[in-house]
């Protein structure tokens, strides 16, 4: 046993560990260090409550932390990097669910009194930490691809959205001002549940960047929550830095894609777009240029220059090792290789950068967006390995494109683009693309990993 | 320990603008362990869980605490360990 203020100071450092930490996640130099910092405060914040006066029932304690380590640390070995993000999406759900469930002990504990700040904050772990933990849970399956990626909307879907909401802020005002009412309370938890589910099922895959962020904010705020309940500055002040975190990468995200929030949320973007494909299959009659592998070797060893743009389906066909020997074969024979990124290419923010780094890409071969844009001119070829929209020149020039106004690659303006694709039919949003179509645009039909090592074949018989 | 919510309503706030601050700084690059990272923080949350399960006398808060554990401590140690996994990939490429 500690003296209280003990415990609060542990607190303290803790979260002074928690900023420096996310510090030094500022460059790949010094991330390690400051995630091991992070680590280090967590341990701090969870050895001084174990010290905590009225903490005594250890055995139920080391079964649940022994469980969660096993599970969580199984899940952190085996995952695979293309997976990372329905591992973030999981980890978020368990993270929100954690919260809600503190909200409710302390609800049962009796700890609240009608109207005061705790009974409040309860309603809001609760009902923030239960979104969380459903929402996580549908965005996990949809990665997983344990349900259908693509946005599941009905009619009168909205309004049905909006009743939950409205009868979520009730109960919350009812259990906020009387929180002995169990039956409401027991409503509030399962209308938040409900509602993380049906907020989360119109949304599409190439919007989940959004959707993980914004869930990673809602996780830090549902801890924040029950800072306020336990009147823990220590919650508070960590909880906060997630929530603005994941605030700050939702709207990267969103500016990323030139929609707003509401617009990704409420928009069911993709779920339209089908029958608008089909119409503008049937226009001019349009042709596309075949080539195969060995073509593709011949166009690159006669270049100076490549950038490959890489979306998810690098990450669906597991090509990313393939097209870093591809990078290889290439500056062999003198070709300046670099890869160009999108903010919202693949399923989170940073998604490729990971994959890449596993390959063992150098870093500072990857260029963002806004830097790598003026070099397409000067580019003799631009490979588009599984992106689509991210490159979809309608979204410059096209006012009625769906995605018309999204900042893209300006992959079109290179000499030659070349684009790997599994078929031809329309992207995963179903939008047309007019990229395939132009005249300096081959494209080369097949699965991601085999295309490119063909590729890389093809350049060792030149 | 926060019996006034006005200073929580504070510390919310100031803690809200010190983390724009910071994680506005965070390049593209490592946007994926950022949030992997920022994640296995949230799980602070554990520490709530905690106070609930360690109570003396065993009652059905105490099993929400326990079950709370559980889901926290999967989210600290999953999120932590993997984001190190990830980091680790970017550090071999260092000055390559």
């Amino acid at each position: 046993m500690i003296p209280a203020i003990s415990v609060q100071l542990a607190y303290l450092a803790a979260a002074v560990l928690f900023i420096l930490g996310l510090k030094h996640l500022g460059s790949a130099r010094t991330a390690p260090r400051g995630n091991a910092m992070a680590a280090v405060g967590m341990l701090i914040a969870i050895v001084a409550t174990l010290l905590k006066s009225g903490v005594v029932n250890y055995p139920m304690i080391i079964a649940g932390v022994a469980l969660g380590s096993a599970i969580g640390a199984v899940l952190a070995i085996r995952i695979q990097m293309t997976a990372m993000p329905q591992m973030v999406a999981l980890l978020n759900g368990f993270g929100g669910g954690a919260s809600a469930l503190v909200a409710s002990a302390e609800l049962l504990k009796g700890t609240a009194v009608g109207g005061s700040v705790p009974s409040v904050a309860i309603v809001l772990g609760a009902l923030i930490g239960g979104v969380t933990f459903t929402g996580s849970l549908i965005a996990f399956a949809k990665l997983q691809e344990l349900m259908r990626g693509a946005p599941i909307v009905y009619t009168g879907q909205q309004f049905v959205n909006g009743l939950f909401g409205l009868g979520a802020i009730a109960l919350c005002g009812l259990v906020a001002l009387q929180p002995d009412q169990l039956p409401a309370y027991a409503g509030l938890v399962g209308l938040a549940l409900v509602l993380g589910v049906t907020l989360v099922i119109p949304i599409g895959g190439a919007d989940m960047p959004v959707v993980i962020s914004l869930l990673n904010s809602y996780s830090g705020l549902a801890a924040c929550a029950t800072g306020f309940v336990l009147g823990n500055s220590g919650l508070v002040i960590s909880g906060s830095l997630v929530g603005a975190s994941g605030i700050i990468l939702t709207k990267i995200m969103c500016d990323a894609m030139n929609r707003s929030l509401t617009n990704v949320l409420f928009g069911a973007f993709g779920a339209v777009d089908a029958t608008a494909a089909a119409a503008a299959g049937g226009g001019p009659e349009r042709s596309v240029k075949v080539y195969t592998p060995d073509d593709a070797a011949i166009v690159f060893s006669s270049a100076r220059s490549a950038i490959v743009v890489p979306g998810y389906g690098m990450a669906v066909a597991q090509a990313q090792h393939a097209i870093r020997e591809l990078m290889e074969s290439l500056e062999a024979i003198g070709v300046k290789t670099r890869f160009a990124i999108h903010p919202v290419a693949g399923r989170m923010p940073g998604h490729m950068n990971v994959l890449l780094a596993e390959a063992n890409v150098p870093y500072d071969k990857l260029v963002e967006m806004d830097e790598i844009n003026p070099e397409f001119p000067e580019t003799d070829v631009a490979l588009v390995l599984g992106a689509n929209d991210v490159v979809n020149p309608a979204a410059r020039a096209d006012e009625s494109s769906p995605i018309y106004g999204m900042p893209i690659l300006n992959v079109d303006q290179a000499r030659q683009v070349m684009v790997i694709k599994r078929s031809l039919n329309p992207g995963f949003a179903g939008i047309d693309n007019p990229l395939f179509y132009l005249d300096n645009t081959m494209m080369v039909l097949g699965d991601a990993k085999q295309v490119v090592l063909g590729i890389v074949e093809s350049l060792k018989e030149i | 320990m926060l019996d006034n919510p006005a200073v929580a309503l504070t510390i919310l706030v100031l803690s809200l603008f010190i983390g724009w601050e910071v994680i506005s700084k965070v390049p593209p690059l490592l946007h994926t362990p950022l949030m992997s990272g920022s994640n296995a923080i949230s799980g602070i949350t554990i520490v709530g869980a905690i106070l609930a399960a360690g109570a003396a006398t065993v009652t059905e808060s105490s099993w929400l605490g326990f079950v709370a554990i559980v889901f926290a401590t999967i989210n600290v140690v999953g999120g932590f360990l993997v984001t190190n996994r990830m980091l680790a990939m970017f550090q071999k490429k260092d000055g390559s």
